[in-house]
């Protein structure tokens, strides 16, 4: 009697004795219920879903209704599709555990869920889960104000509280979401501010090419080099260096959401599917801990602020060329710097090479705009309160009596009491 | 031995069926004295006793088990499999054949196997309390290997190491599911993720690390007497720590070759005296105390102190000197000297 008692276990007795991971079921399994989210078609409908998180989602959602034999299927089908996954192996191991215990086996007292890598593990699977369950991922885009140019198609937007890259396309229609992955930021989270703090930067970055030169196996796919300290870090007294795209070593499919020293940090499979976007080089990749959404896919991303800040634009060029010195600074914001100095340096400047009002040309072509993701704190260096900043890089052609040249140019503008002004100034 | 001691602790029912199967009361006697002699460590006389037996006796159970037994304790784990199969073909509702199979499965890491094994023997005999305690163990030794893959492979290097020689140990000493089987201590080292709490059973309280590595922290190439004295120290710890957590080949690994054990025993039997005397009790409580280094020079030392066990039975306290020689970076044991 006893014995046959131990083999019918109760699910819920069951699910409490999922030693490892039942605390990171229960804070979601609830609400997770009430929403009737467990119909089959949750699994199937979302085709464009990631079938390694699907089968994960779907374990955990079999283990909270108390369905461990279909749990066991399903991950070690997980397990078959990718048998460097840490997390399902450690759901495989609660699985065993409980099983275990049917028995009447205490073995299972043996892992202890304090470890930061048991902890690592379960935040891994409370973020995958969140994103899962969230249904706007799709249909909401950040509220950015975008305008890329010509050659530009894509967007890369890492949202460090979600543990998410997002992948978006240019249209006609504004950002057009394409994909998102896990990723994996900072041992402490983002805002890079020194060498060594072990944090993910927030800002606006360029991605370089793939690094050719051969790297260590804990880089896996490959690794894709962003331009961390870029010209705001460096004014805001930044440090450090080689944050990176890259992928994980080959026994490792995904890392805890946050484990690396600074660098974002996609499974090798993602990173393979993103090399098509990041090939190219150059590709804008906006880092933040504070993204707005907005609800409207439909609608191009915050044209009313792109509208203005390319009159800004137009107008600094029409000053430049009228040689109205007077004018054409009135386009600087008084926190402007430059490689050089700041306003003072830049003033005497271009008094001393405008005073003979020479007749010059410039043409400025390929304007593609970014927002740049201010946090409160470190927009005080640049500005008494939190104003946008827009990154707008173009290619200059000019021409003086004297010079003619052609480069990249890239300003940071910001929004001052309803105008734009230049805030830095130098080559892209 | 240890299958025998195993079988003959948790098996009632071989008695039983001694009874049943036997052809008859000189029958058993002989099966009792092969039995015997295989615990001696005459494993090959008795194998050829045994098959001479089975050629005038070919479907006797009780022989055919008998010979499994003697096979596995042998090593010749695969003829042990083949004999057990058979059986289990001629006699498909004896159930202990399924659970000796399982165990011989369990410990080549055929779980699949083993856990077959196992539900066929519950299948016929649903109150079968070994096969259900073997099937519980076979689950948390499952558990433990999943636990193992997703907590080490994130690790670089050392982890990776100490994994691989994690799993040799595992799969190299097969007395351990029978143990873990017998009273569901844990005997896989899962705590190496987490090396107090959980394990505080098992864990002697004269060192805080887990069992591995044995060989690394001996290793250092030390000359001094402070570098000898700790290194000593080390290697006591990583004596003590195999003993206690019944890691069979790590705590053998402790002695060097030309150990010469007391009482004029060969070192084989000696070896497998102390495997069985590892593995065989549920848990192993070792404490060491009044330790004293004794450094002779460069590469000998001696190490006595007072030695608390306690097992299954009562406890004993004994005083006693290990002698270490420093062998290839290594300080085995050359010599084990007790006294009460």
């Amino acid at each position: 009697m006893k014995l046959m008692k131990l083999f019918k276990p109760r699910p819920a007795r069951l699910v409490q004795s999922l030693l490892v991971i039942c605390c990171t079921l229960l804070p979601w399994s609830a609400t997770a219920v009430n929403q009737s989210k467990l119909s089959p078609d949750l699994f199937s409908s979302k085709t464009s879903r990631d079938i390694v998180e699907s089968l994960l989602v779907k374990s955990l959602m079999q283990i909270a209704e108390g369905n461990t034999v279909q749990a066991m299927d399903t991950v070690n089908e997980l397990i078959r599709t990718t048998p460097n996954f840490k997390l399902a192996h450690l759901i495989r191991g609660d699985l065993l555990s409980a099983k275990a215990r049917t028995f009447g086996s205490n073995n299972t007292s043996l892992i202890s869920s304090t470890t930061d890598e048991v902890q690592g593990l379960r935040e891994e699977a409370r973020t995958r889960i969140n994103h899962y369950f969230s249904d706007d991922n799709e249909r909401l885009v950040p509220d950015l104000s975008v305008q890329m140019d010509a050659e530009q198609q894509h967007l890369i937007l890492v949202d460090t509280v979600k543990s998410r890259l997002f992948v978006y396309k240019k249209s006609d229609a504004g950002l057009q979401h394409t994909a998102d992955y896990y990723i994996t930021i900072g041992k402490n989270g983002a805002d890079k501010s020194f060498e060594g703090d072990k944090r993910t930067p927030v800002g606006l970055y360029f991605s370089r090419k793939k690094l050719s030169t051969p790297l260590s196996d804990f880089y896996g796919e490959g690794a894709y080099p962003l331009n961390y300290p870029n010209e705001l870090d460096v004014y805001n007294n930044k440090t450090g260096s080689g944050i990176w795209l890259h992928g994980t070593p080959k026994d490792t499919y995904s890392r805890p959401p946050r484990a690396s020293d600074g660098c974002v940090v996609l499974s090798n499979p993602d990173l393979k599917k993103l090399q098509p976007v990041l090939e190219a080089g150059n590709i804008p990749v906006i880092i933040s801990d504070s993204i707005q959404w907005t609800g409207n896919s439909s609608k191009p991303s915050k044209i009313a602020e792109i509208e203005p800040l390319n009159q800004a634009l137009e107008n600094w060029r029409a000053d430049w060329v009228s040689q109205n010195t007077s004018a054409y600074l009135s386009n600087y914001s008084k926190d402007f710097f430059y490689s050089e100095g700041k306003l003072r340096e830049w003033s005497e400047h271009k008094h001393r090479v405008q005073a003979g009002k020479p007749k010059i040309t410039v043409k400025i072509s390929k304007v593609s705009m970014f927002s740049y993701p201010t946090r409160t704190h470190d927009a005080k260096k640049v500005t008494a309160n939190n104003d946008q900043i827009v990154v707008v890089n173009f290619e200059q052609y000019y021409a003086s009596p004297t010079l003619e040249n052609k480069m990249r140019k890239r300003q940071y503008w910001k929004q001052e009491n309803n105008q734009w002004k230049i805030i830095y100034e130098g080559a892209a | 031995m240890r299958i025998h001691k195993i079988l003959r602790k948790k098996f009632v029912a071989p008695l039983l069926f001694a009874v049943l199967f036997a052809a008859s009361p000189v029958f058993a006697d002989e099966l009792k004295d092969i039995a015997a002699m295989a615990e001696q460590g005459q494993q090959e006389q008795a194998l050829k006793r045994i098959d001479a037996y089975l050629n005038a006796n070919p479907k006797d159970a009780q022989g055919l088990f008998t010979k499994g037994i003697i096979l596995a304790e042998s090593g010749k784990r695969d003829e042990a499999i083949a004999t057990f199969n058979d059986l289990t073909k001629t006699y498909p509702n004896l159930p202990e054949p399924y659970n000796n199979l399982a165990v011989l499965y369990a410990d080549s890491g055929k779980y699949d196997l083993a856990k077959k094994s196992l539900e066929t023997a519950i299948k016929t005999h649903p109150s079968y309390a070994t096969a259900h305690e073997n099937l519980g163990d076979i689950y948390a030794r499952m558990a433990s290997e999943a636990y193992d893959k997703a907590l080490k492979l994130d690790n670089k290097n050392s982890r990776a190491q100490s994994k691989l020689s994690l799993i040799k140990d595992l799969f190299s000493n097969d007395g351990k599911t029978r143990v873990a089987a017998n009273n569901a201590t844990p005997t896989r080292p899962i705590r190496k993720a987490e090396p107090v709490a959980p394990t505080a059973a098992t864990t002697p309280s004269v060192t805080s690390k887990a069992i591995p590595p044995l060989k690394k922290p001996v290793e250092a190439v030390v000359d001094n007497t402070a570098n000898v004295e700790s290194s000593v120290n080390a290697a006591v710890d990583a004596w003590a720590a195999a003993w206690s957590s019944q890691s069979v080949e790590n705590y053998l690994a402790s002695y060097a070759d030309d150990f010469s054990p007391a009482k004029g025993q060969s070192l084989s039997a000696w070896k497998n005296l102390r495997r069985s005397r590892l593995s065989g009790p549920s848990k192993i409580n070792l404490e060491l105390s009044s330790r004293k280094v004794n450094v002779i020079d460069e590469n000998n030392a001696k190490a006595s102190f007072k030695q608390y066990y306690k097992a299954d039975g009562g406890a004993i306290s004994t005083f006693k000197t290990l002698v270490f020689k420093k062998t290839n970076g290594s300080w085995l044991i050359t010599e084990e000297i007790a006294s009460n």
